[in-house]
């Protein structure tokens, strides 16, 4: 219904329409956008996290010791979704190891820590022609280059950014959309870039169409950041870009989470995305403007991704926005943002609606980091103790894929989680507009990703278990062919020497035909009981009364799985069938 | 470590039920000015059980009895039930619907946010089928009355003290009552409706509340404590169905209006048929949940053995709940439905 109205609306010119749910929050945004992008001062050290990006941890390249210059490659993406880290500045390395990361778990994770010399030498490095593009070998040299740039989404899902940029016959690729709606309170990083760097972005963008051949592109924006939009469509306006294909900066209501890719897609197409396709499967893709920055930089200078613009705000004496090598520590930001004011009781990494608090301030900053929030009570305070849920349905309200938070609570909390997933818990995409309008204070979002992470940890013990239950089974079947094929030997040979025996009766008794005839029956008959035997024994493989005692209890064991394992399945569609009853 | 949000712009519930409470003041006021100043002893007396019992049931449960006392739905409850009472009601009567609307509808079943039926209208249920004489007889409107009862006297008929006036001096048919009683014995809706009880549109006085839950309800839309779509499902179906019986047969059949303002029609529509708890939760089921009950209660008005039929309908409709919503599920964002 929505989307038929949005549908009508564009048709009839009259632009975006406000997303079904989100909510409001103040943004807060005006505090860190009095003063231009700093530069930090160069580190005296950086800690570098494998895992920066969503996919397959990158292969190490270097070993303590070694003497790495700026841009350098550390270490390599290693298969289709993964992407390169580089030496975001020239230096020695110090230790390769387990360190605090920025990550919601609070966990180490493998880090690689670089002691800088202060010399900032880069490591040799030149423009890429990425025009030349007329045979499929340049597009897959381009986008195998690419692999290690190291750059991923920047808007904080770090997902590879030349795994977005592969297009093929089935998804081609024919509206390219800038994200620039920056939704989450706090956050400025992409407001500040648009300012100041507004052209190096346009460049970035004409990069991202040339590959992926689109045919027009949207900008959207939210009507918070004016200063953001004029710089755009004054870019827009002087860009080469603009004299090839169709280029507009579109103005979005001020709505969290409008910024959301799918979300944006809808706002400024009226498309709604399938949920179980990707967006380049009906023609679109979506990057965010700090990452066709990175592109511009990679393709037409030859720089790998080595910092990035994060904001430091909160709590803090001077919030702002700071370019960051990456590895940098919290620690040196907040630092640079006049330090943390008096009763500042933590940080949080990304924007107060989806962030999460750091275990450390020595945590480094990320390729995901966009935000630092020195976090007080006064700015956010403690949840009250939460109360039943009313049913009250606000947070149905507010939800932006149109899910029934309520109901999926409902199902969470007593671990009905098959019917959690029924009701499309995996569609949530973790916004956190429902908490934010629960008025009994219900941690709504934590109790989906429990119930998220169960069902994955289930789906993956299941598969586990079919795996297992598979190669049993076929072991089995080994077992039990092998045994076949002995009885058929034995059957054979033996079958062999009844024959034999009979041929010699036979000659020995020419003058008595009667008996000649009776002792062939008595052959065929002889044989028979074998043939039965040998059948009998292929059948029933358990009976091997004469196998050693823990052959016997493997044996016995394997047979129990193996009942267990049935039993299970009927069970499990016993259950099945009960539910869709139900 | 991640509790992300970490913003909050949710009013608390104890807010949302205070809010509530305060959109029946008017209605409250206008009972006063109507029908005396009893009503306010119904209501402070329907408080303070509900309050008693659910404090002891907290205890009984082992729950914690401040936040649950705080969070005003019980003291919600009462207040509806009291309302839904008649205006002069025996102090027993008050006490044992609120006992069975606080321990038996809501905290036997879990207490706040687990019920599944209406509480207030469990509670009234339960004494119109038990006590249906009492329930049935309204005090008459101050100004229909002809004895003028001071708050005195109507004090001391809540609370039994005193035997000089019996139930029948001071009350009066409704006219919900009297039409049907009437259309029985053959008399058509005009000649009914010349009864002194009529009003301009529905009850004599009664209008006069009815304006004022009117008032306190879009008091609730405003404040966007309840949607339009139950009040206006409600209220539509309701004057559908009268308005096609009325076309049908005008002298035996009352003009939808005088449906939408006599009886629980508007009390129900804006603070009845609104509570969250024992409702659906999706904007369509709202629509089937609330069409059902007008449905229901036009029926029951019309055809069945009470005057009224809200609180059966209510009733009967939030057994359907569960079903409603599950077949009313929206379609989500990247789905075809």
């Amino acid at each position: 219904m929505s989307s038929l109205l949005n549908i009508v609306k564009q048709g009839f010119g009259l632009g975006a329409v406000a997303v079904s749910g989100g909510v409001h929050p103040p943004d807060h945004k005006h505090e860190s956008t009095t003063q231009a992008v700093g530069q930090l001062p160069l580190p005296h050290q950086l800690t570098l996290p494998l895992r920066q990006h969503v996919g397959n941890l990158p292969k190490v390249l270097v070993k303590v010791g070694d003497y790495v210059l700026k841009g350098q490659l550390l270490a390599e993406a290693e298969g289709n979704i993964s992407a390169a880290i580089h030496a975001p500045s020239s230096g020695t390395i110090t230790s390769i190891e387990d360190a605090l990361i920025p990550h919601p778990s609070g966990l180490p994770d493998r880090c690689i820590t670089i002691a800088l010399d202060g010399k900032d030498e880069w490591i040799a490095h030149a423009p890429i022609d990425w025009r030349k593009l007329e045979t499929e070998q340049d597009k897959s040299k381009l986008l195998e280059g690419l692999r290690s740039s190291g750059i991923v989404g920047l808007g904080g899902a770090a997902f590879p950014t030349q795994v977005k940029l592969r297009t093929n016959a089935k998804s081609s690729v024919d509206t390219l959309v800038l994200n620039a709606a920056e939704c989450e309170p706090y956050i400025t990083c992409d407001d500040m870039l648009m300012r100041e760097r507004a052209d190096q972005i346009l460049k970035g963008l004409e990069i991202a169409q040339h590959l992926l051949g689109a045919k027009q592109c949207l900008i959207g924006i939210e009507d918070n950041k004016p200063e953001a939009a004029e710089a755009m469509r004054h870019a827009c306006a002087n860009s080469l870009l603009s004299k090839l294909v169709p280029l507009k900066v579109v103005v979005v209501p001020t709505q969290y989470p409008s910024g959301d890719a799918r979300q944006l897609i809808r706002l400024l197409t009226g498309i709604e995305v399938p949920a179980d396709k990707r967006s380049t499967d009906v023609g679109l893709q979506c990057f965010n403007v700090a990452t066709v920055l990175a592109l511009h930089r990679y393709f037409d200078f030859g720089e790998p991704s080595i910092s990035r613009i994060v904001t430091i705000t909160g709590n803090v004496q001077k919030p702002a926005n700071y370019e960051v090598l990456f590895g940098t520590s919290v620690a040196d930001l907040v630092q640079a943002g006049g330090g943390a004011l008096a009763d500042t009781d933590g940080y949080i990494m990304g924007g107060p609606m989806m962030g999460f608090n750091l275990p450390s301030v020595s945590v480094p900053i990320t390729k995901a980091s966009n935000c630092v929030i020195a976090s007080a009570p006064n700015l956010f305070p403690s949840a009250p103790p939460a109360m039943p849920c009313i049913r009250c349905a606000r947070c149905a309200d507010v939800c932006p894929v149109s899910l029934q938070p309520q109901e999926l609570y409902w199902f969470a909390k007593s671990s009905n989680l098959e019917k959690a997933r029924d009701y499309n818990l995996f569609d949530c995409i973790e916004c956190g507009c429902c908490t934010y309008a629960c008025p009994s204070n219900i941690p709504l979002v934590q109790y989906y990703r429990f119930a998220k992470s169960e069902i994955i940890a289930q789906d993956r013990a299941k598969e586990a278990a079919d795996l297992a239950r598979e190669r049993n089974e076929f072991r089995l079947m080994r077992i039990d062919r092998e045994k076949q094929e002995r009885a058929e030997k034995h059957a054979q040979k033996a079958a062999g020497a009844k024959a034999e025996a009979a041929k010699t009766e036979a000659t020995s008794a020419t003058e008595a035909p009667e008996d000649e005839a009776m002792a062939a029956k008595k052959a065929a008959i002889a044989a028979a009981i074998e043939r039965a035997k040998a059948q009998k024994a292929a059948a029933a493989p358990q009976n091997v009364v004469d196998a050693i005692p823990s052959v016997q209890a493997e044996i016995a064991e394997i047979d129990a799985r193996r009942e267990a394992a049935k039993q299970s399945v009927t069970d499990a569609i016993a259950t099945n069938e009960a539910q869709e009853e139900k | 470590m991640n509790r992300s949000p970490y913003l909050s712009s949710a009013p608390s519930v104890s807010v949302i039920m205070v809010k509530v409470m305060l959109a029946l003041v008017p209605a409250i006021a206008a009972y006063v000015w109507v029908f005396g100043a009893g009503i306010l002893a119904v209501l402070a007396l329907a408080s303070i059980t509900a309050l008693l019992c659910e404090a002891l049931m907290l205890k009984l449960r082992d729950r914690p009895i401040k936040p649950f006392l705080m969070d005003g739905s019980a003291l919600l409850t009462a207040w509806l039930l009291a309302l839904s009472l008649p205006p002069l009601a025996p102090w027993w009567l008050v006490v044992v619907g609120t006992f069975f609307s606080i321990v038996i509808a809501k905290q036997l079943y879990g207490g706040l946010g687990y019920n599944p039926f209406n509480p207030a209208m469990v509670g009234y249920a339960v004494l119109l089928i038990s006590f249906p004489m009492i329930m049935t007889h309204w005090p008459a409107p101050l100004e229909l009355a002809e004895a003028k009862l001071s708050f005195a006297n109507q004090l001391q008929y809540i609370f039994g003290t005193s035997d000089s006036f019996s139930l029948d001096a001071v009350s009066m048919a409704t006219p919900l009552d009297y039409l049907k009683t009437q259309l029985t014995l053959h008399h058509t809706v005009q000649q009914v409706s010349l009864a002194p009880q009529f009003g301009m549109l529905g009850a004599k006085g009664g209008e006069l509340v009815v304006a004022a839950y009117l008032l306190g309800g879009l008091y609730l839309l405003q404040q966007r404590l309840i949607t339009w779509h139950l009040p206006m499902a409600f209220l539509s179906v309701l004057a559908l169905m009268a308005g096609a019986f009325y076309l049908l047969d005008p002298a035996h059949f009352a003009h939808p209006l005088f449906h939408l303002f006599t009886g629980a029609s508007i009390f129900g529509a804006f603070f009845i048929i609104t509570d969250p708890v024992s409702g659906p939760t999706t904007p369509k089921g709202k629509l089937v949940f609330a069409a059902g009950i007008a449905l229901l209660t036009y029926l029951i008005r019309v055809y069945g053995g009470y005057p009224d039929g809200v609180a059966f309908s209510v009733l009967l409709m939030n057994m359907c709940v569960p079903l409603i919503d599950a077949w009313t599920q929206p379609r989500v964002f990247g789905h075809v439905k």
